[in-house]
């Protein structure tokens, strides 16, 4: 039988505030345990939470990111259960009417464009740390993270693989970053995924049952886990046996998901609206001055890289693919006169090798958009010839200095005078008699050999282009 | 319907409250005769009110993004039974 997966993805983004959702203890992450918890992370008797305005502004921006409803009434409500990292024992979230409705996300894999629907997206605070090390046989709770704000992005049930949930997720991801709501940091745990996954036989309309996966925290591990699940319930309904609704947790070392049996019980969380919270009023002034501020999104830039600059559509979605690229794109183009699609080429492909091999992003790039823009500049107007200009960039890379600097001191310039190139033309074709006739009686592969000596000759610096043009006026 | 003794223990270990097995019997009593006053008002026909989920038609009021907790670890861990390493101890809980 063919089967056809059903995934929906639950995206945790830690929201980029430096305070608390409802208490003024900072966010900064990796501080010294229970250092930035709070009277209300800790959740002492008689403490009452205060919304904080950023919070609902970032999740509006998101929303207004992704053409969804905006709920101008939103409830915060009490999802009880019972942890010991989550000292109030509840956690307010939001629950029938959360802040962000019904949006959509569209997303390219291989096989083309796809619109995914977004549920929701709601507001709530992040739990704290449990440490399941050695402390004697007892668990270590952090509550640094308690507290911090979260925006839970639900999709629907409109992915059909692996690889439309990478691309979900990475897509999603993006669009994070350029809203500049969260840092997305996938290891410090600011972008966290779970993934509900089913199957059914291909043409059925119901869905089969799911099971839901926790503890993906990586692109790569979505894909495996996914995949993993898939497999795993194929198995075994085609072994007779059947799926049961259940919470999972993937664990990367073994490959593998494996039941949370303790997690059963505790999916009854007897939600109630928060009487300390009356509801998230939100008015259109509020609203308006958040549509206000909207970066372009990665589409339309993308769209723009096209129109504007002349790219390839390839190399647009390259360099839109994350805010920090296009940006750094877009100032070297402004500062060069050389063309934007050279410029394209440099930045996909000696910056982004060099920021590869020395495993950097590309704010940390030691070449920097004035660098680069010059360095294409002396390129254009012929100072130096499109090789030399690798060499320079390494250079550059490894150095303060700046590329005329560079160029000036290693003599690197370019040859253009004609006089010069054509004494350099002639004394090779006077030391190499024999080629000149094996090139004249109709061997043109001889040529190679001359541009080759002249190159050598003068260290590579002679402009190529009136190499080739002297050779052929002297060997005609 | 009423509660069953059964129900009042499943709470209760979501709760983690401790209630010895005979006392169900009496506190599921006891419920029911609160769930009484709530079968009494889910009487009422509520057809086209839209539910309320605070009593007051306040709204939130909101603060804005500024850090302003000191930290107060010392003092919060005085009071804690268990603590190391700047961490609250816990009995242990394993997933």
């Amino acid at each position: 039988m063919e089967w056809e997966a059903v995934v929906g993805l639950e995206v945790h983004v830690q929201l980029r505030t430096k305070s608390k959702i409802f208490g003024g203890a900072s966010t900064a992450y990796g501080a010294e345990p229970n250092t930035q918890a709070c009277d209300v992370s800790v959740a002492l008797p008689g403490v009452l939470p205060v919304m904080n305005r950023e919070a609902a502004r970032l999740a509006v921006k998101f929303g207004l990111g992704i053409g969804a409803l905006i709920n101008r009434r939103s409830i915060f409500a009490r999802k009880n259960y019972f942890y010991p990292d989550l000292p109030k024992g509840y956690q307010i979230s939001q629950y029938e009417a959360p802040i962000v409705g019904r949006g959509t996300l569209q997303i390219e894999t291989q096989t083309g464009t796809r619109n995914i629907g977004i549920t929701r997206a709601h507001l709530e605070e992040d739990a704290g740390k449990s440490l399941h090390e050695d402390f004697h046989g007892m668990t270590g709770i952090d509550l640094n993270r308690a507290g911090t704000a979260l925006l839970e992005i639900v999709s629907e049930p409109d992915l059909r693989s692996s690889a439309e949930a990478v691309a979900y997720l990475k897509t999603l991801h993006a669009l994070v970053r350029y809203l500049d709501i969260s840092d997305g940091n996938m290891q410090e745990g600011s972008f966290r995924c779970d993934a509900n996954v089913s199957v059914r036989p291909k043409g059925q309309d119901a869905l089969g049952t799911r099971a839901e996966i926790k503890n993906i925290n990586s692109f790569r591990f979505v894909e495996k886990a996914v995949d993993f699940e898939i497999e795993r319930q194929i198995d075994r309904i085609e072994n007779g046996g059947k799926v049961v609704q259940e919470t999972r947790l993937y664990d990367p070392d073994r490959d593998e998901t494996r039941s949370m049996r303790s997690k059963e019980e505790a999916h009854d969380y007897r939600y109630f609206p928060d009487p300390d919270l009356p509801a998230l009023v939100l008015d259109e002034s509020f609203i308006e001055k958040v549509r206000s501020e909207l970066p372009e999104l990665p589409r339309a830039r993308k769209a723009r890289f096209e129109s504007e600059y002349g790219l390839s559509r390839s190399d647009a979605a390259q360099l839109t693919r994350d805010r920090q690229t296009a940006d750094y794109f877009e100032r070297v183009c402004s500062k060069t006169s050389a063309n934007p699609k050279v410029a394209a080429n440099w930045v996909l492909g000696e910056l982004a090798s060099a920021l590869n091999h020395h495993n950097l992003e590309i704010a940390d790039t030691r070449v920097d958009s004035t660098g680069l823009a010059k360095l294409l500049d002396r390129v254009a107007d012929h100072t130096i010839s499109g090789k030399t200009a690798k060499d320079v960039f390494l250079l550059l890379w490894n150095s303060d200095q700046s590329v005329d600097r560079i160029i000036e001191d290693r003599g690197l310039k370019q040859i253009t005078d004609n006089a010069e190139i054509e004494a350099v033309v002639a004394g090779v074709l006077c030391d190499h008699q024999a080629q000149v006739r094996q090139y004249r009686e109709g061997n043109q592969r001889v040529f190679g050999f001359f541009v080759g000596q002249v190159m050598k000759r003068t260290r590579g610096k002679a402009n190529p282009k009136q190499v080739n043009e002297l050779l052929h006026e002297k060997l005609k | 319907m009423p509660l069953t003794p059964k129900t009042v223990g499943h709470i209760a270990r979501l709760s983690r409250l401790e209630i010895d097995a005979q006392k169900t019997v009496f506190h599921a009593a006891q419920l029911n005769h609160i769930m009484q006053l709530v079968d009494q008002m889910n009487r009422i026909d509520t057809t086209g009110i839209e539910p309320m989920s605070h009593p007051q038609e306040a709204a939130l009021r909101m603060r804005d993004d500024e850090v302003c907790a000191e930290n107060c670890r010392q003092q919060y861990q005085s009071v804690a039974p268990a603590t190391q390493d700047g961490l609250y101890l816990v009995p242990k809980v394993i997933e």
